[in-house]
C-alpha cells in the first residue's frame, strides 16, 4: 500500500499537463506525471518516490501515436512496450524491449516511464540513441524537438516540468543490421548484469550500453576505437575499456571486474556478429 | 485524504467503490469488492500472483492504480466460466498449493484469447511473467498448450 495520499488529474493534452504541473508547484505541491505508473507505485508503497499530485498522460492521443508516416516512426511516450515490441517496426528497439521486466509487465511499463524513470537500467534507450533518434518534448514556453543524443546524460535532462511526448526515429534506421543482447547474472528475468544494443550504419558499428556503470550511455570515442580496423576486435575492446564512464557498478549483480569481463566478451560477440554482416542476434 | 468515487466493469458487472486515489487495484478489488481471487504476493509487479485481464492484456493488479482503471473492462478469475484452460489445469494437475493458480490462468487465458498459435518460444515468454513457488511449471505448460490446441481446434471448426 502506498503509505501518502495524491490527487489524480486524467489530462488529454500534452499543454494541459504542463500548465496544470506548473500551477501545481507555483502551489508548493509534488506533482508527478503518470503513465504505466509502476514506479511511483512499487517505489512510492517504500516511501522512496513521492508525489502529492498525480498528473495521469495516458490519456493524450500523441502520447499513445505508434505510426510510421513521412519516413518517420512516431511512438508515443505512454506507449505500453509491449505494445512496441508487437508492432515489429523497429525489430532492434522491440527485440531491446523484450527483456524489460517481464511480459506482462509490459503492458503496463511505458517507454516514456522507462527512459525517464528513477531504475537506471533504462535499456530502451539503447536503440533510440544509436538511431539518432528525436525526442518530441513539451514544456511552459512550448514544444521543442531535440535529438535524443543532445539531452541524454544518463538520463533525458528535461527542464522542470517539461514532458516527454513523443520519440521520433528516421526510417533508414530501422532496418539496419544490429545485435542486441542482455546478459544476467542468472535465469531469464531480471535486472541486466550489461545489455548491449548495437547497429551498423555506413559501414560503421554504433552501440550503447546499460548496467556496466550506474546509467546508460553511448561514447563516440569509444565506436571510434572500436572501428578502427588496423587493429585486431580483441586489442580494439582493451582499448575501448580503458574508455568506459565511471564509475563501473558493483553490486550483488557482479563485481566491477565480473562486469568489465563479460563486457568484453559481448564487445567481441557484437563486432563478430556486426562486422560478419550477420543480423539479429540476443 | 484524496478518495474518489470510481465504478469499475469488473466480470461483467458496473461495480461502484469509493477509494483513496492511492490504492492499488489489487487492494481494491480484493478487500472492497470481495473479489479474492487475485492474490497477493510480492505487491512489487514480480510474481504474477495478481494477474487480471484488463481490456484483453494480462495486468499486474498490484501495478496498477483503481483510479485509473475506470473506463476499463476488467476481468478476474472470478469471471471465468469454468473455460477449457481450467479443465486442463485440473486435468493435468497444474498447481500444487494452488496460490499461483489463478495469476497463471488469467494470463494464459489472455494468450490464448489473443494469440491461440502462439510458439512454444511465445508461450514460454508469458509464462515467464509468473512464479510457482512449489515448481509446478512443467504441468502448467502442459495445461496451456494442451488449452491452446482446444482453441486452435475450435476455431478450425468455426471456419468449416
Amino acid at each position: 500500500m502506498i503509505p501518502y495520499d495524491f490527487a489524480y488529474h486524467r489530462i488529454s493534452t500534452a499543454e494541459e499537463a504542463v500548465k496544470l504541473h506548473q500551477s501545481l508547484r507555483e502551489q508548493g505541491r509534488r506533482p508527478y506525471y503518470y503513465a504505466g505508473g509502476t514506479e511511483l507505485i512499487t517505489l512510492g508503497r517504500l516511501s522512496e518516490v513521492y508525489a502529492d499530485a498525480v498528473i495521469d498522460i495516458k490519456g493524450i492521443a500523441e502520447c499513445q501515436t505508434l505510426q510510421l508516416e513521412h519516413n518517420q516512426l512516431f511512438m508515443g511516450a505512454a506507449l505500453p512496450l509491449a505494445k512496441i515490441q508487437e508492432s515489429r517496426f523497429f525489430p532492434l528497439l522491440g527485440q531491446t524491449i523484450s527483456e524489460i521486466a517481464d511480459q506482462t509487465a509490459r503492458n503496463k511499463i511505458t517507454l516514456g516511464g522507462n527512459l525517464c524513470g528513477h531504475i537506471y537500467y533504462r535499456e530502451a534507450v539503447l536503440p533510440l540513441l544509436i538511431a539518432d533518434s528525436e525526442a518530441v518534448i513539451e514544456g511552459k514556453s512550448g514544444r521543442r524537438r531535440a535529438p535524443l543524443n543532445s539531452i541524454f546524460d544518463g538520463r533525458p535532462q528535461l527542464e522542470e516540468g517539461e514532458l516527454l511526448v513523443q520519440l521520433i526515429t528516421q526510417s533508414d534506421y530501422l532496418e539496419l543490421p544490429y545485435y542486441t543482447v542482455k546478459k544476467r547474472r542468472q535465469w531469464d528475468i531480471g535486472y541486466p548484469l550489461i545489455t548491449v544494443a548495437a547497429l551498423k550504419k555506413d559501414g560503421k558499428i554504433r552501440l550503447a550500453i546499460s548496467g556496466v556503470c550506474p546509467f546508460p550511455f553511448r561514447s563516440e570515442r569509444l565506436e571510434e576505437i572500436l572501428n578502427n580496423h588496423r587493429h585486431s576486435p580483441e586489442t580494439r575492446i582493451e582499448q575501448a575499456v580503458q574508455l568506459l564512464p565511471q564509475p563501473i557498478s558493483g553490486d550483488v549483480e557482479g563485481s566491477p571486474e565480473y562486469r568489465i569481463f563479460v563486457l568484453k566478451n559481448t564487445l567481441l560477440d557484437a563486432l563478430q556478429a556486426l562486422e560478419g554482416e550477420a543480423h539479429a542476434h540476443s | 485524504m484524496h478518495i474518489a468515487e470510481i465504478t469499475l466493469d469488473i466480470n461483467g458487472e458496473a461495480r461502484s467503490v469509493t477509494v483513496r486515489n492511492a490504492d492499488t487495484l489489487l487492494y481494491v478489488i480484493r478487500d472492497k469488492l470481495g473479489l479474492t481471487g487475485a492474490k497477493p504476493g510480492c505487491l512489487n509487479g514480480d510474481c504474477g500472483a495478481c494477474t487480471i485481464d484488463v481490456d484483453g492484456n494480462p495486468m499486474k493488479a498490484c501495478l496498477m492504480l483503481a483510479v485509473e482503471a475506470e473506463g476499463a473492462t476488467i476481468t478476474t478469475v472470478e469471471g471465468l466460466k469454468y473455460t477449457s484452460l481450467q479443465a486442463q489445469f485440473v486435468d493435468k494437475f497444474a498447481f500444487q498449493c494452488g496460490y499461483c493458480t489463478p495469476g497463471f490462468i488469467m494470463n494464459a487465458q489472455a494468450l490464448i484469447n489473443k494469440n491461440p498459435h502462439a510458439t512454444d518460444m511465445v508461450i514460454t515468454e508469458w509464462l515467464e511473467s509468473n512464479i510457482c513457488r512449489c515448481t509446478g511449471y512443467k504441468e502448467i505448460e502442459e495445461a496451456v498448450k494442451t488449452a491452446l490446441a482446444v482453441a486452435r481446434t475450435a476455431l478450425q471448426e468455426q471456419l468449416k
